[in-house]
């Protein structure tokens, strides 16, 4: 019984969309074509009523990213087993395995139809894109990079949550996020963050809630606890759409949702907009 | 119930038990029996010794969790003259599962705010178990903020098992409250001290938990989810608690080792709750050691030195 609880699969492939009653509920989807280059939801026709498969953090660059720009940091960073956690570098292994990537998250600079940024892209591919040290100190770094180049920040959030085999070790990247942040906007520069299915827990409790501007994904699950935990805590099912970027913009956390075809577009202009008036340089 | 906790605790009882029998039958007969309570006593302190001075992460767990454990009101009315509560976020409501409010400590006007658990189930019931929700921590940043504003030091206490998991709490914005706690604390213009004084669970205790100086009373835990939250998601198994507090470098002496923490606050044997004002004792000199350091430095040195140590913090190859 537990373990259906935790099934691993249970929230990995749905997708959203709204029934004749105008209520949203979710499909489970196999698979989907993971094409490189290709962006997965951009032949999606209804695009306003469904949610956004899953994405892998390198393919998000691409689409995103201008051809050619891209400078990716800190790739030397190596993960390691500093609290002697059972089984944990075991996990990394299969996480680097499955994703093709050394952790959760990629960071770098390029440019967003000309315009520069600074993007970290978390990927849900290595080991549900949870955070330990690795992942909290490239996220600070290029924090810290933009603002020695005074350069705006998007960061696509897709995360369980801190990463529970790094301990204590991992909820203090919450707070070392957060003060990069702080020291950012304290420059005057921008910050956008934006929620991909799905972020949850310490991510959410941090860097992705203090976003100048938030934006989220169709169908994105976002909360701090867990779909799952919550209903242990209230011993209720939840309600269809409960935690989706629908219901935290209807409840005012989300400043728009955009649909992943719109995505590099309405940044640009977001950018756009911010280097002609405001205190960015760049 | 109590006993229940620390097993090794109960021919300690029995015996202290005996040891005020005979002083009392000493007491009421006009005997000397002082040779025999001599005796006794060097033996309950050596059984308290064994018993206490090498507690398992789970006896910890579960010592921190007695009802009995001293509260952060429990400390603050000893540590805090004029102690005045503030109440309400100005936005949605009062959260009395955090408490905060201004008084004088050792003659320094502060802020002082902490987790609240209650003293028994319909305390408990009100105080939610010490698991706040959004507003709580919405309360504890106006404080703050209003701290800095009149120059007054922050001191935080942390003891929750973690922030509320509801679907009010989600709704109320959760996550986007404890991270505003985070982002301001690291750079309020003024100095703050953490200190855990039971349980420091998660996103919910970081809420309280960004500071000069952090440090934890010894027997008190800090992780970054719930011994049962880890085993019932890594191993399927809430059952597994007890395993999962083994591997999780949870205490106070795991956290110095691993360099969250900057200093341990001595308990007595047995935990807090045997001799609250021997703690108190100990926190007070403490806080009022660190706050002397901490007002040398000018604002922007402040800062830098707390965004630096929190800044350190990570592991990797």
């Amino acid at each position: 019984m537990l373990k259906d609880l935790f099934g691993k699969k249970k929230y990995a492939t749905v997708m959203l969309y709204k029934d004749v009653d105008n209520k949203i509920r979710t499909v489970a989807i196999d698979s989907f074509e993971k094409t490189p280059g290709k962006t997965p939801g951009n032949d999606i026709k209804n695009p306003a009523e469904i949610s956004h498969p899953r994405m892998a953090a390198r393919d998000r660059i691409d689409s995103t990213i201008d051809k050619g720009t891209f400078i990716e940091y800190d790739t030397d960073l190596k993960t390691i087993d500093a609290l002697n956690f059972p089984g944990y570098m075991e996990k990394i292994e299969t996480a680097m395995q499955n994703s093709g990537e050394k952790e959760a998250v990629i960071t770098g600079e390029g440019k967003i139809m000309g315009e520069n940024c600074v993007i970290c892209v978390m990927d849900s591919n290595f080991m549900m894109g949870s955070m330990g040290s690795v992942v909290g100190e490239k996220i600070t770094r290029a924090i810290e990079k933009a603002i020695e180049k005074r350069f705006p920040v998007i960061i696509f959030t897709a995360s369980g949550g801190a990463r529970m085999q790094e301990g204590i070790l991992s909820l203090m990247q919450m707070a070392k996020t957060s003060a990069a942040l702080g020291r950012l906007s304290k420059e005057g520069l921008l910050y956008i963050s934006v929620l991909t299915d799905p972020t949850t827990g310490g991510v959410t409790a941090s860097f992705a809630m203090l976003g100048d501007i938030i934006i989220a994904e169709p169908g994105a699950l976002i909360g701090f606890a867990g779909p799952r935990v919550i209903e242990q805590t209230i011993k209720q099912k939840l309600s269809e759409g409960f935690q989706r970027a629908e219901f935290l913009q209807e409840k005012g956390f989300i400043d728009r949702i955009v649909h992943r075809k719109n995505m590099r577009t309405v940044l640009s202009k977001i950018l756009k907009i911010h280097t002609l008036g405001g205190g960015n340089d760049a | 119930m109590m006993h229940d906790i620390l097993n090794s605790e109960r021919p300690i009882i029995e015996l202290e038990n005996k040891i005020a029998e005979l002083k009392k039958i000493a007491k009421e007969n006009a005997v000397d029996l002082t040779d025999e309570i001599d005796t006794l006593s060097k033996k309950v302190e050596k059984m308290k010794q064994n018993a206490y001075e090498n507690l398992t992460p789970w006896q910890k767990v579960r010592l921190v969790r007695l009802q009995e454990r001293p509260t952060s009101l429990d400390y603050i009315k000893k540590l805090v003259k004029d102690f005045i509560e503030f109440h309400g976020d100005r936005f949605y409501g009062d959260d009395s599962s955090i408490v905060g409010g201004i008084g004088i400590f050792e003659g320094i006007p502060i802020t002082v705010i902490g987790h609240q658990k209650g003293k028994d189930t319909k305390e408990n019931i009100k105080r939610n178990f010490g698991m706040p929700h959004p507003e709580g921590y919405r309360k504890a940043l106006r404080l703050m903020k209003q701290a800095e504003k009149f120059k007054r030091p922050v001191l935080t206490f942390i003891d929750t098992p973690g922030a509320y998991c509801g679907p009010d709490a989600e709704e109320r914005g959760q996550g986007e409250a404890i991270a505003l706690n985070l982002i301001e604390m690291s750079r309020l213009k003024t100095p703050i001290i953490s200190i855990v004084i039971g349980e420091g669970g998660s996103g919910g205790a970081l809420g309280l938990g960004v500071a000069d100086r952090i440090c934890m009373l010894e027997n008190s835990i800090y992780s970054v989810i719930s011994p049962e939250g880890l085993a019932s998601i890594l191993w399927k198994d809430a059952a597994l608690a007890q395993k999962a507090a083994g591997v999780m470098k949870l205490t106070a002496q795991d956290l110095l080792s691993l360099g969250i923490i900057d200093n341990i606050i001595k308990e007595p044997p047995g935990g807090a709750h045997k001799d609250i004002n021997f703690t108190t004792d100990n926190i007070k000199s403490y806080v009022l050691d660190e706050l002397k350091e901490l007002v040398k430095p000018d604002t922007e040195q402040l800062l830098n030195r707390r965004y630096n140590k929190i800044r350190e913090i990570g592991i990797w190859a």
